[in-house]
């Protein structure tokens, strides 16, 4: 076996809704340590794929294999024990409960053996959960309701409680999306600072392509759900067809 | 120091326990009597308020209600089982366990689903006891006088023994609940309540969350049926009937999700509605209950549930 | 054999047709304004009595017998009159939008009211108005007779059902309810007055249970309680049909009608839970009912 660990493996992927072809014969590995964004156009496919990574949605042909195992047809939740978490486009947060306890219930459910008699609210979890607002600067908002939170702040919440768990592979479901312009990049920054801890695998699924240029070393581009380019940033955003069919640069589109 | 103290569940429960225990020897019997049906009915609204919390309702908790008391009721009377405890904290795990073995079946569903199919095998089980004539078909039967420890009360202490021993189980029953809600799986379940798909994505299982919750509803449902049972020294199809079922979701919904003790209070405020109008306004009791349920909704829709934990939220942060 | 073939069917498609009257004004009420109403059993047994007060009160005037349906008519009319703008406006109103569990509690306890306010108005004497059967005469299928207004309920179902389901495909007020049916905010924004088109779903609902109190007022003796079981027979059928929808209460309807049925001729003990044991295998092999699509949730 190579050195490089295949983390991630999608082998001839194909799913239809009907008569739209959502993907058609994806195949893509993943390394430990990559930065991926996934790139395309509304439709192309990019948030069916991740949705068929983390078992929400089945292939209709085709295998999903993390560290070699094969999880096509696992639940989500199993999916996200053995590994695979993610982030979603609108933060799926616990909205009536403060920062603080969302944590904490991320907490609680990447935890094994719980103790139906233990008080959640621990001095060590306490400690633990500390230490990710602190990693995510969420300290001021620890003890306010997610519902009253600003949408910068919730979705770094959405991705914090992904990052409990310790996952292999970190899916980020359009992290800036719904985020003003001025927000984003502190965003994409205080995101990005707080995922280089651990050698963590990203994949993210962005629009905004400088915030692909910034933080993403690889880019795959998906177009009616093929893959039409995959490769390092620099080449695939100068690539002919992502040029024309994704970041929409030449004019040549027939509307 | 004291103040800690005053914070402490099982301080807070065994204070509350010798009060009323107290209070009890003060009052009259029949107030006794509407106490122990109320920690009864509150027993079955724990379980409905232990489900709300991972966001189902029950209209069909007549069901364990029913299977509680007529096991503690054939007990009684086919296997001469008199011992109250004992009655009570079998009816407690043999509905528990039936609760286990039907949770899975119901748990794949939701909102006004859980809803109506609870309520459906309430009513099969209508429908069944009402036609078995060897246990008395709708007319039900008679309990034999509860003994305990072997020893049978006078009757004229007979209520208030019993009124202890429901308060001294409840009062076990309703702290170690208290320590699950604390939990983290208690927490989660109030996490499925809010967003189930999250609870999955974060690596929990929404399902077992609410198996356990049903079964613990379950278990609770046939403890307050076998002292409803007891109680009133009779048992009939009636307690599995949906308009009793509906008297346990009124229980739930005026005391809300938040407090044990608002349970019991909202319980006893049916039980004291029932026995006044009962006595003064025949025909009126459910016009009464009615509009108390309506006015709830509107103007408490946390239950009172919630004056408590700002009460002692308040308390906390001082 | 043939007869007792014949009994079933007739017994069950009477039966089917009652409960499909109360069942099409639950599952309509339900598809507009998603609310699950148990006081519609309370409707119908207002219904029921205001039939068994203004019917005596008919032929003491004297009028031609014929006429008697139409005072039956009047009666389920004014009781949906009076109820609509207290129950839709007054209380329900304020619901909208919150959890539907949350809302059959509300109508849970104005069910409750409404029991205690039938024996307010009229006691807990058993009221009798059998005339209006005897109308319509008997019919006879091979050795078996059949009273002619039974059978006449049968037509009056079909009538209701037809007329509804063409108010709703064939008109254009019809084709805007459903639009709302599908999306009240969308229908909103597009110039629908929605608190108008809930205001009507609910009299047309409310109208129905009434009508199926008010033509099953001579088949009963009107009393405390004739609404509990209707409550939960109701429910059966809508849960079996899937909820909001009409073919869904026609097949519902038919199912339970036929199941008691056959149950009273051939298995009477088990009568009683027949329609529960549909409704919980209903839940148990196709949670929505039959007529009700999957909706998948958008992540």
């Amino acid at each position: 076996m190579s050195k490089n660990i295949n983390l991630l493996k999608a082998e001839g992927i194909n799913k239809c809704f009907g008569a739209v072809v959502a993907a058609k014969d994806i195949n893509m590995t993943i390394q430990k340590g990559e930065r991926v964004s996934l790139i395309g156009s509304n439709g192309a496919g990019k948030t069916t794929f991740m949705n068929m990574v983390t078992g929400y949605l089945k292939p209709d042909s085709g295998n999903i294999y993390l560290k070699n195992e094969n999880i096509t047809f696992l639940n989500p939740r199993t999916i996200t024990q053995k590994g695979i978490s993610r982030s979603f486009q609108i933060p799926q947060i616990f909205e009536p409960m403060s920062t603080w306890e969302n944590i904490l219930i991320a907490l609680g459910t990447s935890q094994k053996n719980h103790s139906y008699f233990k008080n959640a609210r621990s001095k060590e979890n306490a400690d633990y959960i500390n230490e990710i607002l602190s990693r995510f600067s969420l300290h001021e908002f620890a003890h306010r309701q997610v519902s009253e939170l600003p949408g910068g702040v919730r979705k770094l919440l959405d991705i914090a409680m992904a990052l409990v768990r310790k996952p292999d592979i970190l899916l980020l479901d359009e992290p800036t999306s719904g985020v003003g312009a001025e927000e984003k990049y502190p965003l994409m920054d205080n995101i990005a600072k707080a995922l280089s801890v651990e050698n963590l695998t990203v994949i993210f699924v962005e629009h905004d392509m400088d915030i692909v240029q910034n933080y993403s070393e690889r880019v795959i581009a998906f177009y009616q759900g093929e893959i039409i380019a995959d490769g390092k940033c620099d080449k695939v955003l100068k690539d002919e067809n992502v040029q024309e069919f994704v970041t929409g640069k030449t004019p040549k589109r027939a509307k | 120091m004291p103040l800690k103290l005053l914070n402490n569940v099982i301080f807070q429960s065994i204070f509350l326990m010798s009060l009323l225990i107290v209070v009890g020897i003060f009052i009259p019997n029949w107030l006794v009597f509407v106490i122990t049906k109320a920690i009864a009915y509150g027993l079955v609204g724990l379980g409905i308020i232990t489900l709300m919390r991972g966001g189902l309702v029950s209209f069909g908790q007549g069901f364990v209600f029913g299977i509680g008391g007529y096991t503690a009721g054939l007990l009684g009377t086919q296997a001469g089982l008199t011992d109250a405890m004992l009655l009570l904290f079998i009816s407690f795990l043999f509905t528990g366990f039936i609760g286990l073995i039907i949770a899975p079946l119901l748990a794949r569903y939701r909102d006004i689903f859980f809803a109506m199919l609870s309520l459906a095998f309430s009513m099969v089980l209508y429908g069944i006891l009402i036609k078995i004539d060897a246990i008395g078909g709708s007319d039900g039967f008679v309990l034999p006088e509860s003994t305990y420890f072997g020893i049978s009360p006078s009757p004229e202490y007979a209520d208030y023994i019993l009124y202890v021993v429901s308060i001294l189980m409840t009062g076990v029953v309703s702290i170690l609940l208290r320590y699950y809600y604390n939990s983290t799986p208690g927490l989660i379940a109030l996490a499925v309540r809010e967003n189930e798909l999250r609870v999955e994505y974060l690596g929990s299982s929404a399902f077992n969350v609410t198996v356990l919750n049903f079964t613990i509803a379950a278990g609770l449902g046939g403890m307050g049926g076998a002292l409803n049972g007891i109680a009133l020294g009779h048992i009939d199809p009636e307690f599995t009937y949906w308009t009793t079922s509906g008297e346990f979701v009124f229980i739930s919904i005026l005391a809300g999700y938040l407090s044990v003790p608002a349970v019991f209070l909202a319980a006893l405020f049916l039980e004291l509605v029932r026995s006044f109008s009962g006595r003064y306004f025949p025909d009126t009791w459910q016009l009464i209950l009615g509009v108390f349920l309506i006015l709830s909704i509107i103007f408490i829709p946390s239950g009172i549930g919630s004056f408590f934990k700002q009460f002692f939220d308040k308390f906390k942060n001082k | 054999m043939i007869d007792e073939i014949l009994t079933i069917i007739l017994d069950g498609a009477i039966y089917a047709s009652w409960l499909f009257i109360v069942a099409l004004g639950l599952t309509f009420v339900f598809g507009v304004l998603k609310i699950l109403n148990i006081a519609h059993g309370g409707i119908y047994a207002l219904g029921a009595y205001s039939t068994a007060t203004l019917v005596p009160i008919f032929y003491s005037l004297g009028m031609p017998d014929q006429l008697v349906i139409l005072t039956m008519l009047v009666s389920a009319l004014a009781v949906a009159i009076v109820i609509t703008p207290i129950m839709e406006r007054g209380i329900l109103r304020r619901f909208y939008g919150q959890d539907e569990v949350l809302i059959v509690l509300v109508t849970y306890a104005i069910y409750l009211v409404l029991e205690d306010v039938q024996k307010l108005i009229w006691g807990m004497n058993s009221l009798y108005v059998y005339e209006p059967r005897e109308l319509l005469g008997a019919l006879q299928f091979g050795s078996l007779y059949y009273v002619g207004y039974d059978l006449a309920l049968i037509g009056l179902a079909i009538f209701c059902g037809l007329l509804l389901w063409l108010f709703l495909n064939k008109t254009k007020s019809g084709k805007i309810v459903l639009a709302v049916i599908h999306n009240p905010e969308i229908s909103g924004c597009m110039g629908v007055n929605i608190n108008k088109v809930y205001l009507a779903a609910f009299f047309v609902g409310a109208f129905l249970a009434a009508l199926a109190g008010s033509f099953t007022a001579p088949l009963i003796s009107v009393q405390v309680g004739i609404s509990v079981a209707v409550v939960i027979e109701s429910f059966a059928v809508v849960i079996i049909g899937g909820l909001g929808s009409i073919p869904g209460a026609v097949i519902g309807a038919l199912i339970i009608g036929m199941a008691r049925a056959a149950c009273v001729h051939k298995l009477p003990e088990a009568e009683i839970f027949i329609m529960y044991f549909c409704m919980a295998g209903m839940l148990i092999f196709r949670p929505k009912g039959l007529f009700q699509g999957t909706q998948a949730r958008k992540i």
